[in-house]
């Protein structure tokens, strides 16, 4: 006869009841591992978005919008542009180990999007694009066969959306250009996948916007001398400079007020955990009075009570919190496509990013959990009277 | 003369209500003798239980002076009385108290497992088979019925090869015939194990097979029979 049996045993009585009790835990755990491993997933999967930018710094025009979700927040419209003399100027920086000009324009497309009109943004880029992003892929085709030529790359989603393949010609809407699809990235993860890019010259020829750049990225040989640089490049007249960490920091911001809501949510759906657990064994205790009386009759101290009661707690916490963690890992699919749903910017890869050292730290809390769960029950029963207790049901 | 393992000198026990305070029992001096089989007897409220709960330290007397295996336990702390109880003593409850989730011979181990006893599972065994309840060790208390519940209280409460056995009205919910063969159980391993016994019984036919009975009223003692 060990003392785990007699708790197990204990708990097996109610059955209903220790597995509601083990289900409120569950599900508490399982929005606890759910959140905490979006916590984790998204940072992570924004880190990597931003590290497959290639570049550190990004120089725009003032007031240009410099992500792809903004611009279309925007309508697609609010592009500043800068001279290309800024170009000129920076890449004779020392500390600059690639840079690329950017030129982005969007065209609303009344056809796209099964009809319902969406816009299409272009980039246009020149060969210094490929260097800062070495992994970039093509899935056919091959990159502009001149600096002007009225070739197109497409996206892999730009490409898929369409149903282009390499040697497709595709048409600009309200410039009347038709260009020829030169090559098809593969899939990078990033907002890359939905862009067109088209030659620089040719984009600065046919948008009309000649000597004229939308953004400048910038890599550096020494990723420690970004806020140095970008002190630097603030005295230049009607550039802003962002630095990743701002881009970071700007989408972390979009998603903070859920994130709060959503972490307050997972402790107070814990809070309600621990109140239920304490509920069921007090109760479970008060209904065993006569037999915590007998125990003690029989020779069990107030601490081999104490230890009964605690354990039933401990049990019902750890099969709720293992439970929970089962959920919350096989159900993390669903939790992502419900914050991709939910979330105003979602990064692309996996935003519930659920590891190993969050089901051991989760473990540790569930056991806590049980621990605090089971104290007073565990003290009230320890402390009971032998006699009172055997009497109590006279 | 066999030693004497209790001995109760003007023992009193007292509950405090608002208004008054009520004796229970009031300056009871008895001697219980090793291997003695006393039956306690009396009305209802005449302080039978109460008697028994102090003798069995399970819980503090409010005066007098009582001493189990020649120690005092008069003022010692609850934690001192959990000690006594697992060494010398234990009990059999009218309700037989069995834990329900527990089968039969998980009951009996469980005061061995209490007192930390290195007694095994078969040691236990052979106590229900002495019972007469071999046959029915994996059984739970709700498969068993009353008699055979209050055998497997009796091994339960013997297993730890206690000094004294407290039985409190062991035959109350039992019928006649069922009482008669508990009452011989507890003589026949009275006999055989040497334990002292102390019953309270309301049943005068079953106090005769008592070595001494002692009659309570309002209390007090009011006679020790041979």
């Amino acid at each position: 006869m060990k003392i785990f049996g007699i708790a197990y045993k204990n708990l097996n009585r109610k059955k209903i009841r220790t597995a509601l009790t083990v289900g409120g835990v569950a599900v508490a755990v399982a929005v606890l591992v759910s959140l905490f491993g979006f916590d984790a997933g998204y940072q992570r999967s924004l880190n990597n978005d931003i590290d497959k930018l290639g570049y550190h710094i990004l120089v725009t025009a003032k007031g240009c919008p410099y992500e792809a979700a903004t611009l279309i927040l925007k309508g697609g419209g609010g592009l500043r542009y800068m001279e290309d003399a800024v170009y000129k100027r920076i890449i004779k920086d020392p500390r600059i180990d690639k840079i690329t000009p950017q030129l982005i324009s969007t065209v609303y497309n009344q056809e796209s999007a099964q009809g319902r009109g969406a816009f299409t943004l272009y980039m246009g880029v020149d060969d210094t694009f490929l260097e800062l992003k070495p992994w970039v892929k093509f899935k056919s085709g091959g990159w502009f066969s001149a600096p002007d030529a009225e070739e197109a790359i497409m996206g892999y989603e730009a490409a898929e959306v369409e149903q282009r393949l390499a040697g497709d010609q595709i048409f600009v809407p309200s410039i009347n250009k038709v260009l020829t699809v030169k090559g098809i990235f593969e899939r990078t993860g990033t907002q890359d996948d939905g862009l067109v890019f088209i030659p620089l010259a040719t984009a600065q020829r046919i948008f009309d916007l000649p000597g004229k750049l939308t953004g400048i990225g910038i890599k550096l040989i020494n990723i420690q001398d970004t806020a140095k640089l970008e002190e630097e490049l603030y005295n230049e007249p009607g550039i802003q400079v962002v630095s990743l960490t701002q881009v970071r920091g700007t989408i972390l911001n979009l998603v903070s007020s859920a994130r709060v809501m959503a972490n307050s949510v997972a402790l107070i759906a814990i809070f309600i955990a621990v109140i239920g657990v304490t509920n069921t064994i007090l109760m479970s205790v008060f209904e065993r009075t006569r037999e915590i009386g007998v125990m003690k009759a029989l020779g069990a101290s107030a601490f081999d009570i104490f230890k009964i009661i605690w354990l039933e707690t401990i049990f019902i916490c750890l099969f709720g919190g293992i439970l929970g963690m089962f959920l919350a890992f096989f159900g993390s699919n669903i939790v992502e496509h419900i914050i991709r749903k939910t979330l105003p910017y979602a990064p692309s890869g996996k935003l519930v990013f659920i590891e190993l050292r969050l089901l051991i730290l989760s473990f540790v809390g569930v056991l806590v959990m049980g621990l605090v769960a089971g104290t007073y029950p565990a003290l009230r029963a320890s402390l009971m009277k032998p006699i009172e207790a055997i009497r109590s049901g006279e | 003369m066999s030693e004497i393992i209790i001995k109760a000198e003007k023992l009193t026990k007292t509950y405090k209500l608002p208004a008054e305070e009520i004796y229970a029992v009031r300056d009871i001096d008895l001697d219980i003798y090793a291997g003695d089989f006393i039956a306690i007897m009396g009305s209802s409220g005449s302080g039978k239980t109460t008697l028994l709960d102090s003798l069995g330290c399970l819980g503090k007397i409010t005066s007098g002076r009582l001493r189990v295996m020649d120690k005092d336990v008069s003022c010692v702390p609850e934690s001192a009385l959990v000690s006594i109880r697992r060494k010398f003593i234990s009990f059999v409850f009218q309700d037989f108290l069995l834990i329900p989730s527990l089968t039969a011979l998980e009951n009996v181990e469980l005061p061995l497992y209490f007192s930390r006893s290195r007694k095994g599972r078969k040691h236990c065994v052979d106590f229900l088979n002495r019972v007469g309840l071999g046959s029915r060790i994996h059984h739970l208390p709700k498969q068993l019925s009353g008699g055979e519940k209050q055998r497997v209280a009796i091994a339960r409460a013997l297993a730890s090869s206690p000094k004294v056995l407290f039985a409190d009205e062991p035959t109350g919910n039992l019928d006649s015939k069922n009482s008669r063969e508990i009452f011989e159980l507890f003589r026949k391993l009275n006999k055989e194990e040497g334990f002292t016994l102390v019953v309270i019984t309301h049943n005068p036919q079953l106090g005769e097979l008592a070595d001494r009975v002692v009659r309570l009223k309002d209390g007090r003692i009011i006679s020790k029979e041979e």
